[in-house]
């Protein structure tokens, strides 16, 4: 039954639910994957039993002849910055390792709510703060996917690389992600698939581990626009928990899925056209235009004129906010606690802290720290506020012309695996298209538009108002139709 | 002006005070989660995950604590924030589980205000004095370090971690102890009446971090201050002030600088010293918590405060003097605790309706009593009585006696100590004991005809302009009656006799 692990959510819902097999099939068929593709990396903890007994819990409700849920029968990778209650929840970083937590994520218990089932933990970036997947302690994530006629292990993006590697893979159908800076979109990008960061507000962020919390939104990483409407319709809602938690009903974005754009505008902002960008790139967004167009849209120029400062404000933001979100990591009540003999309170913190953190969490810190800095607050993190504030004017002056942006994802495709680890500016910029709809909110994803000269996959970015998380994934169902992406990469592992 | 100086070999000073105040709001639930904050509890058994600051864990506001910080402000006369955001305050220590203290620095939730200080010339306050409040915030308590646990090791009780306290912050417009400790007390006061801090400074809920600098009288510029933290008395707080402003005058006088540090108080030697000097004061790196939304107040929610506040002290006060006709003495006194006017407004009321008067026309009688007859003997007898058997009805009975001279002044304390005594009811113990005033008038009158008959020279000196003797025949006529004749009807009856 291995032919199953070639399904997505949809298909395996909808198959589940028919009977054309048991949810345990599935289940059984997707462990098996996941212990056969080790050298991915893209686990951090596998959990088959806890995959098998959703299984078994959805044939039962079948067998009874009640609802399914959303997701019935579906197992899914969970990026391993969500809290799962009594498994090792890590954020990737040393300093948590061995932590299990007593409680479960909003989000992933959402996700079991709706029928779905937990494959393991998913690899990431240590405490989401990396474009690659090699600042995890655990390991860097390994990309399905070479450049043709090479052997280099290539870069699945981050930081959700083990849920990008994992679903292009197909090593399981769908994951989630989070999405601080690009880390849904720009990974979805690199491996061929979907990814959707929904409004800020529209996931809960109660019990995922804090990154940048004015920026952080988890959503789903698929293989299909419609599989990526499902599962976030399954994550979002509103969570009294969550004090940014958005208040309204969930749509039902599967419902209303429609790939007709007649009528609709999309904005084509010139600032994205940047010194740096892969030809392929910018051919695939001309291509992408074409699309829309042919989808009944269509094409306006917008001007978002202060993208440019958008990527050094998110440089300024989110390590401010992170130095102060991982201040709770200090050795005291859990995680790593590194004591020497005869070593004060003091000690202990720099002890810990130093043998927890990897080196760009170290490094993020430090910024952050720096930024908030008496005599530097003002310059920097203000500054920054500001500039903030006007990317969100920008987007929404740009409403006023157009319902929806287009841009590429990202300025190149994937990279090898340590080709950028001297070169952090370099690593930062592979987010500069991502950021500015972070910094305003707004809903955003990436979905495949082909391969480029070297077979790597590009995605394109459609970007929407706050709250309208429909007309993203309708264009992105008309791409999907049209750029026609089935290319899966050779399974090598 | 207060005239508080102290008295330096190169001539006067004067001090400048301003009092930050930590008060722990009355709310079940804590400022940003909802476990428990009740008072000694095992340590670590009211911490919720938000408390101990778990991976992923996030504040929700309370709307309780809220309300209570704006009902405070709103007592104190000042102006309420609708738009106020929380701040991170960041530093590590191990009883601060976040890392940070979410507090507001930039848009506190209550801006300016003001609150009388009354004069109190027996105590150096020679007039009514405002005392700018500057602002109100909210913020959350950290948990506490125990050091007496283990022999290498500190323990944390978290119980207190994120606890929602008041940061109340004064102008420095107080110059004496007298009237720092006057400004804390009539803020205890509007906490306790508006409902939003329990005030009890021994559990800690509140507190004050005590700024004191000296000046030579006449200097306009302020003199270098420190900051006493964490006085939790009236008296440590007054005690603070003398010893900083003695001990800066000598630094001064000296020769040398006054630093500007963080100080603790030696409750055993009544003094201070250095906690942390202006070098090793932290970074705090404040910036707006970024899990949290600006907190805006509606209308209707503003509304809603104001309508719960209860009469303050002030206007209590003064209605007292101006609608009750008490002395300013009495007035002060009543209102100043929550308890004090509660038993005798409750007692107000029952006498009222017992003697069959407005409130009004028994509130000299009810205050005395209340004041000074009923807590001087409560006082006499000490552990022969029983201070629960005082109930209102039961004080009201005496009263209403006394009202209606059906007994006299100290029949009334006698009564009542029967009362404090047994927990008899006063009416019967007046019947039982023969503890009531002969009202009778033929009794009292036959008695003083036959005195009136037995002295007939004294009656014509009298009568001859004597007038001096009346009070010759009330005596004769009271001790006939063996003290019990109701001295206005006797009064009474004697003038009519003799007319």
């Amino acid at each position: 039954m291995t032919d199953l692990t070639n399904l997505g959510v949809k298909a395996i819902r909808d198959g589940v639910k028919a009977g054309d097999f048991t949810a345990r099939e599935v289940a059984e068929g997707f462990n098996t994957a996941v212990a056969e593709a080790a050298s991915l990396n893209a686990f951090i903890v596998a959990t088959p039993e806890s995959a098998l007994k959703a299984a078994d819990a959805t044939d039962a409700k079948r067998a009874a002849g009640e609802d399914l849920g959303a997701m019935g029968g579906v197992p899914i990778g969970m990026k391993d910055l969500f809290a799962s209650h009594g498994v090792q929840t890590t954020a990737a970083s040393h300093i948590l390792e061995g932590f299990k937590p007593e409680y479960e994520s909003t989000v992933s218990q959402n996700l079991w709510n709706a029928g779905a089932g937990m494959l393991g933990k998913l690899n990431l970036d240590q405490f989401a703060m990396g474009s690659s997947n090699e600042t995890s302690a655990f390991g860097n994530v390994s990309s399905p996917w070479r450049k043709e006629g090479t052997n280099a292990a290539m870069s699945p993006g981050g930081s959700s690389g083990g849920s990008s590697t994992a679903v292009a893979a197909r090593i399981a159908p769908a994951a989630t992600g989070t999405d601080t800076g690009g880390s849904i979109r720009q990974p979805a990008a690199f491996t061929g698939i979907c990814g959707i960061k929904p409004t800020y507000g529209r996931c809960s962020r109660w019990g995922v581990v804090a990154f940048a919390s004015s920026l952080d939104q988890a959503g789903p990483m698929a293989r299909s626009v419609e599989d990526c409407a499902i599962m976030l319709g399954a994550m979002a809602g509103f969570d009294p928990k969550d004090a940014t938690s958005l208040q309204m009903e969930v749509p039902d974005w599967e419902a209303a899925l429609s790939s007709d754009l007649k009528g609709k505008k999309v904005g084509i902002p010139t600032e994205y056209r940047m010194e740096g960008t892969d030809q392929a790139i910018l051919d695939s967004w001309e291509q992408g235009k074409a699309w829309l167009k042919d989808a009944g849209a269509e094409i306006v120029d917008i001007s978002l004129p202060h993208t440019k400062y958008a990527l050094p404000a998110y440089y300024i933001i989110a390590p401010a906010e992170a130095s102060s979100n991982l201040a709770r990591y200090d050795g005291v009540r859990y995680g790593l606690r590194d004591l020497p003999e005869g070593a004060g309170l003091q000690d202990m913190y720099a002890e810990t802290r130093a043998a927890g953190f990897g080196d760009e969490v170290k490094r993020r810190i430090l910024i952050g720290t720096y930024v908030l800095s008496a005599g530097f607050y003002d310059a920097y993190y203000t500054q920054a506020q500001k500039v903030r504030a006007l990317v969100s004017q920008d987007f929404e002056k740009a409403w006023a012309k157009c319902d929806l942006i287009l841009a590429p994802t990202t300025p190149t495709a994937s990279f090898p695996l340590g080709s950028l680890n001297d070169d952090p500016l370099t690593m930062y910029l592979n987010d500069v298209f991502a950021v500015p709809a972070s910094l305003a909110g707004l809903p955003a994803m990436s979905v495949p538009a082909g391969l480029n000269p070297n077979g790597l996959p590009l995605g394109l970015q459609l970007v929407g108002k706050a709250f309208d998380e429909q007309m993203v994934l309708n264009a992105g169902l008309a791409i999907q139709e049209r750029a026609g992406f089935t290319h899966a990469p050779e399974k090598w592992w | 002006m207060s005239d508080y100086r102290i008295q330096g070999a190169t001539g006067e000073w004067e001090v400048v005070i301003g009092l930050e105040v930590h008060a722990q709001v009355t709310s079940k639930s804590k400022l940003f989660s909802g476990a428990n904050t009740e008072f000694g509890a095992e340590p670590n058994s009211q911490v919720s995950l938000v408390d101990a600051a778990m991976p992923g864990m996030l504040p929700v506001p309370n709307k309780e604590c809220v309300r209570q910080a704006v009902r405070t402000g709103m007592a104190i006369e000042a102006e309420i924030n609708a738009w106020s955001r929380f701040d991170r305050k960041n530093y590590f220590y191990a009883d601060l589980p976040q890392g940070y203290q979410i507090s507001q620095l930039y848009h506190p939730i209550v801006g300016e205000g003001s609150l009388l200080i009354e004069a109190d010339e027996k105590h150096g306050i020679p007039e009514d004095k405002v005392i700018g409040i500057e602002r109100i915030h909210v913020e959350q308590d950290a948990g506490k370090l125990m050091h007496d646990q283990h022999p290498t090791m500190s323990y944390v009780d978290l119980n207190r971690s994120g606890v929602a306290l008041m940061e109340i912050v004064s102008r420095p417009d107080m110059q004496s102890p007298a009237e720092a400790g006057a400004y804390v007390r009539k803020l205890r006061s509007i906490l306790r009446y508006v409902g939003s801090c329990d005030g009890n400074m021994e559990e800690g809920s509140m507190r004050a971090d005590v700024n004191v600098s000296v000046r030579k009288v006449g200097d306009t510029e302020l003199g270098t201050r420190t900051e006493t933290k964490n006085v939790n008395s009236v008296r440590f707080v007054m005690q603070v002030i003398e010893y900083e402003a003695n001990r800066q005058v000598d630094v001064l006088e000296s020769g040398g600088t006054v630093d500007q540090e963080t100080r603790l108080f030696d409750v055993a030697a009544g003094t201070t010293r250095t906690m942390r000097s202006k070098e090793d004061a932290h970074d705090y790196r404040y910036f707006p918590d970024p899990d949290l939304l600006p907190l805006v107040l509606e209308d209707d929610f503003l509304e809603e405060c104001r309508a719960s506040l209860p009469e303050l002290p002030d206007a209590k006060r003064i209605r007292y003097e101006t609608e009750l006709g008490l002395t300013p003495y009495n007035a002060r006194e009543l209102t100043h605790e929550v308890e004090t006017f509660a038993r005798f407004e409750t007692l107000l009321s029952a006498a009222a309706g017992a003697i069959g008067k407005s409130e009004a026309d028994v509130a000299t009688q009810v205050a005395n009593w209340a004041l000074s007859v009923a807590p001087g003997v409560i006082k006499s007898l000490g552990d022969e009585g029983d201070a629960s058997h005082a109930t209102a009805e039961r004080q009201a009975a005496i009263l209403a006696m006394q009202g209606k001279s059906e007994i006299s002044g100290s029949q009334a304390k006698e009564i009542f100590e029967i009362v404090l005594k047994t927990g008899r009811e006063p009416d019967e113990i007046a019947d039982t004991e023969g503890l009531k005033q002969v009202s009778d008038t033929g009794a009292i009158e036959a008695a003083i005809d036959e005195i009136l008959a037995n002295n007939q020279d004294k009656v014509e000196q009298y009568k001859g302009g004597k007038d001096k003797l009346f009070g010759f025949f009330v005596g004769q006529t009271m001790k006939a009656m063996q003290g019990k004749a109701n001295p206005q009807v006797v009064n009474q009856i004697l003038k009519d006799k003799l007319a």
